[in-house]
């Protein structure tokens, strides 16, 4: 399993979404949120984009005010992961049309049915635009 | 409908609303009453069961979960979504259920139903989201019993069917590894996909099954490595395909999960690794290196290579790749450089020492990230033939160093420094100035190691105080460097003023006594010293008060400004001291001599094994002060004053320490400290009024009892500790040592229950003889009776075993019952547990306990004993004491 946790942090450091691939009581979810978004909004640009924070590797990237935090394990592949986010920005785009703050918070749940295209049990299942959003786009035609 | 809008709680806001009235609270106060009256509309609406508006309400419980509020309430109505037939609430009730639900297992049970119809269902959306689902949260049990569901899900005719069930295979086998044999097959099988997604889950559950199952491993090595080799070099020569572009490369996640796959298969198996040369050198080479992607595949492809088994040109190749990482512009790059490095050290070191300057520059960034790493793998290149040259670097840029990073920078050169401490004087030289530059931020044992080397390196010592004095005048506020200073100047003072043990490569300077003393008041009254820091300058104070007459006035004023400290041990310290000062002057040189060498090993074997100190460490006092022994890791370093300056290495096992005592008086009275095998000694010590014991085989507890029993008894120990000095065993003699204590020394041995055999002289007892062995009756008081009866071990007339029976004449049962003895010396005496420590009223019952006593001097003289008897009625402490002096005689 590579990847612990997605998270979507403002500049203010507030959870704009939250999905762990394992279980933490709520208490502890919202200290390591609190530590992680801490040590990540005090680095520059030109730093790199790998913090480590008690056992995990924290790979971060930073969209307008938007922080995208993915937690992993000490086995994954930094740079892949990189990647990933900025195809889970992406996606995002292609689902909006230009992802703003907002988008996530109103539409938290749709935004989660995307991860969950993407990510199973901490592991990347597609990394197919259309075929992460097909199912989204059906049920919505459907409703 | 109607009615909905019309009753307050029935979710009446929209979650757009309540986001919007989360945002605009200004404080947690105020976000904190808005999710408190959602939570009470979403409550209210679950429990009148509230269909229309579900959906909705466990959007907004999701929201509240991810602002960090117990929703746990919200558990049941996720289920009751999931159990629905609409396809939204069913979506939206299996979300819930991944987010919302803890790990009880009573609620996952309940869900397992619905799961098993949902897998089983027409609509491939349904199944899709259940098998999502069950792989994110499914647990040991649930695994168990829908194994059989997914594993027929492979079967099915779209992809993302089957790619679904492959990642939850991979929970289900992490789960339940037993399942993995059902999956062989199917997951061979996903590796001839050609939809993308099928296949990098079909290579993830492959990896996984080689991680949980051997055979799995051995047969997906031995029959599908071809195979997998192909995929990738399919995947690598792929013309351009829009869907899975990125930059430009097909799918880098697809490479990565192969590589990795590759990975598994070679590691260990030349064979394997045979097969995928070709196609690794391929990778390796060809992949583009100026997008993030290709680098991601080129850094798993480094590892990959790393991890198979040996191919030196591969390796050469892997190499040369982390070495133009190390030197790219993008720290992202670099970070991962190293990271790779420190795994390939252990393939080549050589190789990567060839980068040590590129390395040694990155501990220098200004990114926490890459230093962190960068220190790590240094620390890993260090060797004895670099050490010199690594060490001056890392100390260099310790001056210039972050706050924040000191803490580290400094721990790591402490530790390559010790590790490779050529000769002391590096050694020294190199902590002082570690200990200048951040001797704040090191941690106990690296003052402590120090100071005893500084203590064992005779021939150093004047140079390193005169060092430490160069330093503080610089450095003055890094904490461990003043404490080590000031110990300094406590033990090797005088060799600060008249310059002795000169080397030649050292300046000479002038300090006169009053400098040095000027250090110590400096120390003292610095207002960021703690408790240690004075205590240890209270005990440096006093010996240059014997080590400077001339300043002798001033450091009793120093030490008398003490006397009213709000910190009771400085306080008690201060008095003690100045006492010393004051009226025992004729001591003062003896008690303050140089302390004995410290023991190395000793030390040494305390810092690697005692898990015992630190337990004991654990339950003293929360001021640790150096002269005490609470603390037990300080306690070799501070034992300033030892009296007794025997060499006599410490006993290995040993309860009391016999360098934990300062002046010899040891802190025993205070409860946390006091070992159980000293307590019972302890309190027959006043019932005896006895000053002197020896203790068979640890000649060092001597000091540690009298000066117990100075504690308890005198208000000033050190009139006693005076007193003592001449029967203590120092090379040394005191003066005007002497009588009053002798006195006390009636010379009885004391013993009692479960303590070893302890031993004394006690002549005078008075003699008599006879030849029969009657019983007897030792001890009767007005409603307590002790008889003895007597019986010989054959073949060792010395000893006799006494039977001894308590019984009880009083209408009150006695608990907490204790009987102690104590015999003359030449009698040893051995004490059995007693039967029981209640004792029951009107002689109904009775305790009884066996001792076991061996005359030394049978014949000549007769046994004797004295007892003492505690016990409780009604929760009333009683005492009673006697004398036995009718045994019969002969034993």
């Amino acid at each position: 399993m590579g990847i612990r946790f997605v998270l979507l942090v403002n500049k203010q450091g507030q959870t704009r979404l939250a999905q762990y691939y394992e279980h933490l009581p709520i208490d502890q979810r919202t200290a390591l949120e609190g530590e992680i978004v801490r040590k990540c909004l005090i680095r520059t640009d030109q730093q790199c984009s790998f913090v480590e924070h008690r056992n995990y590797k924290v790979i971060y990237r930073r969209y307008a005010s938007l922080f995208f935090l993915v937690g992993v394990d000490n086995e994954e592949n930094e740079l892949a992961i990189l990647e990933f986010i900025h195809l889970l920005v992406e996606t995002l785009d292609r689902y909006f049309g230009n992802v703003c703050e907002l988008d996530i918070m109103i539409h938290l749940e749709k935004v989660h049915f995307i991860v969950e295209e993407m990510v199973v049990n901490g592991c990347i299942v597609e990394t197919n635009k259309s075929n992460i959003l097909m199912p989204i786009q059906l049920m919505e035609k459907a409703a | 409908m109607a009615d909905l809008i019309i009753n307050p709680f029935s979710s009446g806001t929209r979650l757009r609303d309540m986001i919007r009235s989360i945002r605009a609270c200004k404080t947690a106060a105020e976000e904190r009453a808005v999710v408190r009256k959602e939570c009470a509309a979403i409550r209210a609406a679950i429990s009148e069961n509230d269909h229309d508006y579900r959906h909705r309400n466990l959007a907004k419980l999701m929201f509240i979960h991810m602002l960090g509020y117990p929703t746990h309430f919200g558990q049941m109505e996720c289920l009751k979504a999931i159990a629905s037939a609409g396809f939204p609430e069913k979506r939206i009730g299996y979300l819930g259920l991944m987010l919302l639900l803890d790990e009880r297992q009573e609620v996952l049970m309940l869900v397992t139903n619905s799961l098993k119809q949902d897998l089983n269902h027409s609509n491939q959306y349904i199944v899709g989201i259940a098998l999502c689902a069950l792989g994110n949260i499914c647990s040991a049990e649930m695994a168990r019993d829908l194994a059989p569901e997914v594993e027929r899900l492979f079967q099915s005719r779209d992809p993302n069917i089957r790619k679904k069930a492959a990642l939850c295979s991979v929970r289900i086998i992490k789960k339940v590894p037993d399942l993995a044999e059902n999956f062989m097959s199917p997951a061979a099988v996903l590796l001839k996909e050609k939809h993308h997604g099928a296949l990098i889950s079909g290579v993830q559950l492959c990896t996984e099954l080689c991680k949980v199952s051997e055979e799995a491993l051995d047969y997906l090595r031995k029959k599908r490595t071809e195979g997998v080799v192909k995929i990738l070099k399919d995947v690598v020569n792929s013309p351009y395909q829009p869907e899975y572009d990125i930059a430009g490369i097909t799918d880098p996640f697809l490479h990565i999960r192969l590589l990795r796959l590759l990975r598994v298969l070679g590691q260990g198996d030349a064979d394997a690794s045979d097969y995928m040369n070709d196609i690794l050198a391929q990778v390796a080479t060809k992949t583009e290196t100026n997008k993030n992607a290709g680098n991601a595949i080129l850094y798993e492809c480094v590892e990959t290579i790393m991890s198979i088994e040996d191919n030196s040109g591969l390796r050469v190749l892997a190499i040369n790749i982390l070495g133009r990482f190390l030197s790219n512009r993008d720290n992202n790059i670099r970070y991962v450089a190293l990271n790779m490095l420190m795994r390939a050290i252990a393939v080549d070191a050589q190789a990567v020492q060839r980068h040590r300057a590129t390395i040694l520059e990155c501990v220098k960034d200004s990114d926490a990230s890459i230093r962190k790493r960068a220190l790590e793998l240094v620390y890993l290149l260090v060797n004895d033939s670099n050490v010199k040259p690594l060490t001056k670097e890392l100390i260099d840029y310790l001056e210039v160093s972050d706050q924040d990073f000191k803490g580290d920078l400094s721990a790591k050169i402490c530790s390559i420094v010790e590790k490779f401490s050529l000769e002391k004087i590096w050694y020294i030289d190199q902590m002082l100035k570690v200990l200048s530059e951040a001797g704040n931020f090191v941690k106990d044992d690296v003052w402590h190691a120090l100071i005893v080397v500084i203590s064992n390196a005779s021939d150093l010592h004047g140079y390193t105080v005169r060092s430490l004095y160069r330093a503080f005048q610089t450095s003055g506020e890094q904490e461990s460097l003043v404490r080590v200073t000031v110990w300094c100047i406590g033990e090797y003072g005088e060799m600060l003023v008249n310059n002795m043990g000169m080397l030649d490569k050292e300046e000479p300077i002038t300090v006169t006594e009053s400098d040095a003393v000027d250090v110590l008041e400096t120390a003292i009254k610095r207002h960021t010293s703690d408790i240690t820091t004075r205590a240890m300058t209270l005990v440096a104070l006093l010996k240059l008060s014997s080590r400077f007459p001339s300043c002798s006035q001033r450091v009793n004023d120093i030490i008398v400004e003490h006397k009213g400290n709000f910190v009771l041990e400085l306080q008690q310290r201060s008095i003690e001291f100045n006492n010393i000062i004051e009226r025992h002057q004729n001591i003062r040189s003896i008690l303050l001599e140089r302390m004995p060498v410290l023991d190395e090993t000793t030390y040494n074997g305390r810092k690697a094994g005692s898990l015992h100190t630190t337990a004991q460490a654990s339950t003293g006092s929360s001021i640790s002060l150096p002269n005490g022994d609470v603390k037990p890791t300080a306690a070799p370093l501070v034992d300033l004053l030892d009296l007794s300056s025997d060499d006599t290495p410490a006993p290995s096992s040993s309860g009391v320490d016999p360098l934990q005592d300062l002046l010899g008086v040891d802190l025993t009275s205070t409860p946390s400290l006091s070992g159980s095998s000293k307590a019972p000694v302890d309190s027959l010590l006043d019932l005896l009024s006895i000053g002197t014991t020896s203790v068979q085989n640890d000649s060092s507890k001597l000091d540690v009892l009298s000066a117990s029993n100075s504690s308890t008894q005198s208000a000033n120990p050190l009139d006693m500790l005076s007193s003592l000095s001449s029967s203590l065993a120092t090379p040394v003699s005191a003066p005007g040592s002497s009588a009053p204590m002798m006195d006390l020394l009636d010379g009885l041995s004391l013993i009692a229950p479960k303590t070893d055999t302890v031993t004394f002289t006690s002549p005078g007892l008075s003699e008599t003889n006879g030849s029969v062995y009657p019983s007897i009756t030792a001890f009767k008081s007005s409603s307590l009776k002790m008889e003895f009866s007597f019986s010989k071990q054959p073949g060792n007339p010395q000893t006799t075993l006494i039977h001894a029976t308590f019984s009880n004449m009083s209408s009150n049962n006695y608990t907490n019952f204790i009987f102690q003895a104590a015999v003359p010396q030449f009698v040893q005496l051995h004490l059995d547990p007693a039967s029981s420590n209640t004792l029951p009223a009107n002689g109904k019952g009775s305790i009884k306990q066996n001792l076991k006593v061996t005359n030394t001097q049978q014949g000549q003289k007769n046994l004797a004993m004295r007892v003492r008897i505690a016990y409780k009625v009604n929760d009333k402490d009683m005492l009673e004491q006697g004398q036995i002096n009718n045994f019969p005689p002969g034993l």
